[in-house]
């Protein structure tokens, strides 16, 4: 579905990524684990186009997407949750799930969406007048979530959903992603540095160092995987 | 309240203040004697004045935050008056309606002076409207507003005297053209925000007013150009007393199609967009908005409305030159916004009947207006951070979405 061929990214002078190649298939749940620094973040902005790639291609469905427009790629069903949840302070609930349908053109089923995001996350239905800002940040992280949704996108990136918070909410929002990848059959892209949670949930993972790959198989073995336990189970 | 804490704290203030304003306000160097007076009694005022001060600021400050508790308190259950008047359509129907009948008779009940004031108050509501785009809704902060202005009102005078062309033919003219510069200054300023943004277009503003004040070929220089034409009436000829009442009535007309226009445009998909802009840029770009349009847009928008309240403005005045529109402008309807409530068009609208008619009715206090100027200002920071009238956004119901309990 995605592939990533041989990416670049720079900021500035400074390389961010040197060299970056992965592929994701259609339905997976496909994890970037690393260190601080490695370049996760990047990645996925090379994907969404915020900070496109110097060098090298990002394939979405065999078709070239890195010299598109971030809007463009939004409008292609590539939908971001940035690092740090960034919702919209001062929009309500709702608004928030409605900015995120912005380039939808059909009330009827963005009504639908809506209703099946207040059913993932319960908690925003009870809080859908409130301001995105007084939420808590779990519920901040679960409307991130839901935003992101809200576009129907068939490929999700998630930057780093456990930033901050709880081990109990991290569980849960993992068990939703999860949850979201087999009922809407979204292909899910995870950046994460909890790399046990996130091996765990996903099909596949990569591990990045320095701006490249340096490893990559099942979720399952990754975890087994002496180098990955040492450096970043931390066992 | 009265305890003893607040007392000293007071008294402190009132000594801070005596020891501060000492020098100025107790030793008076008596030139022609050559001798040094003394006014104690004046220390005192000083003194008693800051003590009574402190004490109401004070109490006032106590009060908001008693206000903010009872606020987080009772949950979202209480609105501000002001609010609740505009929610209410049986309260807000009839002061609808009183205010339109107001303003429909205010040239025949008052003088012409007074009706000119309330033509000027009426170009700022449109321009404060326009700047509110910018600035409220998009969350751009444009220092430089007034060359839009500055670009319709001259627009105006120049196609008049080159090329004899009529109000009503300008005024899309001017419209058109201040667009045109609102892209303009847009595309520079596309990758700065905040204080880059607000240094950008005060340079903008200021480059603008030095070419019309220098370029004497172009625009006659600091002199100015004169004798422009009032708008016509099919050609009827107007007396002084009747044109100035005809622009009154064309003012009204205006601010309301800009009330009207900025509404739908606020509800609409851009003005989503521009609110989202204002809140999280990043965010922004995530859910698939175009940063480059949306920020255009709202540039080139906001001037198109300066560009007719400059047209408005050449046509009442009649004449025109540079210093009408310096950075001071700016700051005159930056802060019609920011008083009225950023984001409200009643907001606006009653900022700039505030700010443009208070001066005019208070010209016995004319030596303190900067003074008092500024103390509103600083109060109202700390006490309405929201303006006169905060945003009130419009809710949208979904019928038949329910919390689901579990």
């Amino acid at each position: 579905m995605l592939k990533l061929d041989n990416i670049k990214t720079y900021y500035g002078n400074i390389q961010a990524l040197k060299g970056v190649s992965l592929e994701i298939s259609e339905g997976e749940i496909v994890t970037l684990i690393g260190a601080n620094g490695a370049g996760k973040t990047t990645t996925l902005m090379s994907i969404s186009g915020v900070v496109p790639p110097r060098s090298g291609e990002v394939l979405f469905e065999e078709k070239p997407i890195h010299r598109k427009a971030p809007n463009d790629i939004v409008a292609l069903g590539i939908c971001q949750v940035p690092e740090g949840r960034r919702i919209f302070p001062y929009l309500t609930v709702t608004e928030n799930l409605d900015m995120g349908a912005f380039l939808r053109d059909d009330p009827a089923e963005v009504k639908a969406d809506m209703e099946y995001t207040f059913e993932l996350f319960p908690i925003l239905a009870e809080r859908r007048n409130q301001a995105g800002g007084t939420l808590s940040g779990g519920e901040q992280q679960m409307l991130a979530i839901s935003r992101a949704l809200m576009s129907r996108p068939r490929l999700l990136l998630l930057d780093e959903p456990s930033l901050g918070l709880a081990p109990l909410v991290v569980k849960r929002i993992f068990e939703i992603i999860r949850k979201i990848n087999a009922e809407s059959n979204t292909t899910i892209f995870l950046v994460e540095q909890n790399a046990n949670l996130a091996l765990k949930v996903a099909h596949r993972g990569y591990v990045m160092e320095n701006g490249k790959i340096t490893l990559t198989d099942t979720g399952a073995n990754l975890l087994v995987n002496e180098d990955v336990k040492k450096a970043y189970l931390g066992i | 309240m009265l305890n003893v804490q607040e007392l000293k704290k007071s008294v402190l203030t009132a000594i801070w203040f005596m020891f501060l304003t000492f020098p100025i306000m107790v030793i008076k160097v008596n030139t022609i004697n050559q001798t040094v007076e003394w006014h104690w009694l004046r220390m005192l005022y000083v003194g008693v004045g800051a003590f009574a001060l402190s004490f109401v600021w004070r109490y006032l400050i106590k009060r908001k935050e008693a206000g903010t508790r009872k606020e987080v308190e009772e949950g979202e259950g209480r609105v501000l008056l002001t609010q609740r008047l505009l929610q209410e359509p049986r309260l807000f129907r009839p002061i609808v309606a009183l205010l339109a009948l107001f303003l429909l008779i205010f040239p025949f009940v008052f003088s012409m002076y007074q009706t000119n004031i309330m033509t000027t108050a009426l170009i700022y509501v449109v321009v404060g409207l326009g700047l509110n785009i910018v600035v409220g809704l998009a969350g751009l902060l444009d220092l430089g507003y007034v060359a839009f202005y500055a670009v319709g009102a001259y627009s105006y005078a120049l196609l008049n005297l080159h090329f004899g062309l009529g109000f009503w033919t300008v005024l899309p003219i001017g419209a058109g053209l201040a667009f045109i510069c609102g892209i303009i200054l847009g595309f520079p300023v596309l990758r700065l925000r905040g204080d880059y943004l607000a240094i950008v277009t005060l340079g903008f503003g200021e480059i603008i007013r030095l070419v019309l004040e220098n370029w004497n070929a172009f625009s006659k220089g600091p002199s100015g150009i004169a004798n422009i034409p009032r708008p016509g009436l099919f050609g009827l000829d107007l007396s002084l007393h009747q044109s100035h009442i005809y622009i009154y009535y064309l003012m009204i007309a205006m601010a309301i199609f800009t009330i009207f226009a900025v509404k739908r445009l606020q509800n609409s998909r851009i003005g989503r967009a521009w609110i989202a802009l204002r809140e999280d840029e990043i965010a922004c770009q995530a859910m698939g908005i175009d940063k480059t349009r949306t920020k255009l847009s709202a540039f080139a928008l906001g001037a198109t409305w300066a560009g007719m309240g400059g047209v408005m403005f050449a046509a009442k005045t009649t004449f025109i030159n540079p210093a009408s529109f310096t950075i001071w402008e700016s700051i005159i309807i930056l802060c019609v916004v920011v008083l009225g409530g950023m984001g409200s068009i009643v907001g606006v609208a009653c900022g700039a009947a505030i700010l443009i008619l208070l001066p005019e009715y208070l010209r016995a206090f004319s030596e303190y207006r900067m003074l008092i100027f500024g103390v509103v200002l600083v109060m109202m920071m700390v006490f309405r951070p929201g303006g006169f009238i905060s945003e009130v956004r419009q809710t949208y119901e979904f019928k038949g979405l329910k919390p689901s309990k579990n």
